[in-house]
């Protein structure tokens, strides 16, 4: 009976006060804002292109706004799973408490996947228009109700969408920065957790979202085109590498100061925040560390020599999949970190995931996967490819 | 014929500008009804109506909480009525109150801290529905000693409101933060928010729950279940809208304390007897 009760209880040291061992943001509240600034990332990539007009990245933009909507759809899934009353989830859409940070997510991220699904919509018009017209067989009704009816394709009507499509990706970069933004205020405004409690949280969340979308576009453009045989190109690999390397500089510059403050400050608590780094967090923050240094060395060299280099497309991959672990791993540093460092600064929690169960390994890592799924099947029904296009 | 297509030109600007302008204001417009029915509906959450207590008035009482640390034994009896009395899942990590113990050892500057929870006093207990501290002390140079009984502090400025994202947790009018748990959507967000670690997720109904000063008893003019068992008199409970209630005389004729003041929450449980390393 006894072993039964603890078993359930995560294992701690020091004082944790009692309610403290069962933790309650698990690994789906880890995944869900690394799938959200998966979004981000690749929502500011197709940008680069559709709002600032810089042509190296004309291959992967519509690709990314396709990997954008894949991740975004996935991103409320690990909130919904989490909840103890799923069913009631609509609750904080249909009577929001507006002091609650949490509160804003349904209107910020419905107003971005509306965003989103219009500019997707506005970028594929055309190719949509095509395929209604030489498709076969049941896809024809189904490209035929995507046109909603707008078959004009001269190139005033072209011109109309590519101005709409602009319009949408300008509205969209500050909804993006605005939706991860908020994932860090959620936990950088709350002041019962001195590892979460910091203005810079929304700051590194914003940055790191960056960084990981743009290695997710950089691993999918890579094993993608080589998959279809498609020739990469070297713009594009530049373009993302030197992109990575800019908001991957600046999120370690935040970072490393965010660790500075916290130790040149050293309030009330700071020798069990040691001890966390030193304890339970160490594996996570030696990937997080190890992996986005790394990555930093090998981007610099890149960026540096440019495609010239030897096997450029190898160690531009191999960069981009450190950080996308790095980035992971920051979020579990975070949200996991937050929650092992006691709230009476006297003790720490040790969190494992267990691997079956709702929020267990397996299910976050259907939900990491289910997207890719999804865009596997969208990039069919949608070909994002430039060759594809229609003359 | 260059100036005409010009004129042209530009008047479809205007043209596109306005149909454009004209579509931003009704999307501003429809943003702007859709908050105000969305306000409507949240302030109706947020101050929800006097529940049907016969004889109640929330607006009139101004409860507090007073707990004396210096008697209290760790006779843990305050546990096992609070978790009979409100229905807590009777198991040794979830707790609406609970007590702490704080032990110096001769030589040692930290207090060693253990509650109810410990393993080593959960064996003791012997049951996750029954509660002691073991007697691991028994031959130790103690220095100083005492317990420390917790609970929720239905603060002034509650962070668990404040983050709650429907209003399902609230501050009543008599300034007890309440729980509408037919309403929770058992995001923890509250949990979270608490820095006193009174809230925890009730696994069997999915909702938060947490220490009500047992509501339903001090709406019908009875103390909470905790004050009631206190063979020591421990805990005092009351009315700071009645001068010559117990709690009123308490907080007025002692140097009282509240837990983490630097949160600026405001807590309303004062307490009395404790040591600088009571977080």
């Amino acid at each position: 009976m006894i072993h039964g009760l603890l078993f359930q209880a995560a294992p701690y040291v020091g004082y944790v006060y009692p309610n403290e061992t069962v933790i309650s943001w698990s690994l789906l509240i880890v995944i869900y804002p690394y799938i959200t600034g998966l979004v981000a990332g690749a929502f500011i990539v197709s940008s680069l292109y559709h709002v600032f007009g810089m042509p190296q990245f004309k291959p992967i933009a519509r690709f990314a706004l396709l990997t954008a909507l894949c991740f975004l759809l996935f991103a409320p899934l690990s909130l919904l799973i989490h909840l103890g009353r799923p069913e009631r989830a609509f609750h904080a859409v249909l009577t929001p408490h507006w002091t609650s940070a949490m509160a804003a997510f349904g209107y910020v991220a419905g107003f971005y996947l509306v965003v989103l699904v219009l500019e997707i919509w506005f970028a594929f018009r055309a190719d949509v228009v095509a395929m209604a017209r030489n498709a076969r067989g049941a896809l024809r009704p189904l490209y035929r109700a995507l046109t909603l009816g707008s078959d004009d394709v001269s190139p005033r009507a072209l011109a109309y969408d590519h101005k709409w499509a602009r319009a949408l990706a300008i509205l969209g970069i500050p909804t993006a920065a605005g939706l991860h933004g908020y994932v860090g205020f959620i936990f950088g405004s709350l002041k019962s957790r001195e590892w979460w409690s910091s203005d810079l949280m929304p700051i590194i969340f914003l940055l790191s979202a960056v960084v990981s979308g743009v290695a997710l576009l950089v691993i999918l453009y890579v094993t993608v085109w080589k998959l279809r045989r498609a020739e990469l190109k070297d713009d594009c690999l530049n373009g993302l590498a030197q992109v990575m390397w800019a908001f991957l500089t600046v999120t370690l510059v935040v970072e490393a100061l965010e660790y500075v403050e916290m130790f040149y400050r050293a309030r009330e608590g700071i020798g069990t925040i040691v001890k966390l780094i030193e304890g339970p967090l160490w594996p996570g923050l030696l990937i997080q560390g190890v992996g986005s240094v790394a990555a930093f060395a090998v981007l610099t060299v890149l960026i540096t020599v440019g495609t010239r280099s030897r096997n450029f497309v190898g160690w531009l991959t191999l960069s981009a999949a450190l950080l996308m672990v790095a980035v992971l791993a920051m979020r579990w540093n975070v949200v996991i970190g937050g929650q092992e460092l006691s709230k009476t600064l006297k003790g720490l929690v040790t969190y494992r995931p267990e691997l079956l169960g709702r929020d267990g390994v397996l299910t976050s890592a259907l939900l990491l996967a289910g997207p890719l799924a999804v865009l596997w099947v969208l990039a069919r029904l949608l070909p994002p490819w430039e060759e594809a296009r229609p003359a | 014929m260059a100036e005409e297509d010009r004129s042209s030109t530009r008047q479809q600007e205007r043209r596109d500008f306005m149909r454009i302008l004209g579509g931003a204001i009704a999307f501003a417009g429809s943003a702007v009804a859709a908050g105000a029915v969305a306000k409507a509906a949240a302030s109706s959450a947020r101050s929800p109506a006097e529940p049907p207590i016969p004889g109640y008035d929330w607006g009139k009482h101004r409860w507090a909480f007073g707990v004396d640390a210096s008697r209290c034994i760790g006779c843990l009896r305050c546990d096992v009525a609070c978790k009979i009395e409100n229905d807590v899942v009777l198991d040794p990590h979830q707790f609406r109150t609970w007590v702490e113990r704080y032990v110096y050892l001769e030589g040692e500057e930290s207090p060693r801290i253990d509650s109810q929870s410990d393993p080593q006093n959960i064996a003791a207990a012997g049951s996750g529905g029954d509660y002691r501290f073991d007697d691991r002390y028994r031959d130790a140079n103690v220095s100083k000693a005492f317990f420390v009984p917790k609970l929720c502090n239905q603060c002034e400025h509650p962070p668990c409101v404040e983050v709650c994202p429907t209003g399902a947790t609230y501050k009543a009018k008599d300034g007890v933060v309440l729980i509408d748990q037919a309403y929770c959507i058992g995001c923890q967000y509250c949990v979270q928010a608490c820095p006193y670690g009174a809230r925890y997720l009730d696994p069997r109904k999915g909702v938060a729950d947490k220490c009500t000063w047992c509501y339903h008893r001090i709406t019908k003019g009875l103390q909470p279940a905790c004050v009631e068992i206190c063979p020591t008199h421990c805990r005092v409970f009351g009315d700071l809208n009645d001068a010559g209630s117990e709690i009123s005389r308490f907080v007025r004729g002692n140097r009282v304390e509240v837990l983490k003041p630097e949160t600026g929450n405001a807590p309303h449980v004062f307490y009395l007897g404790i040591d600088k390393d009571v977080s």
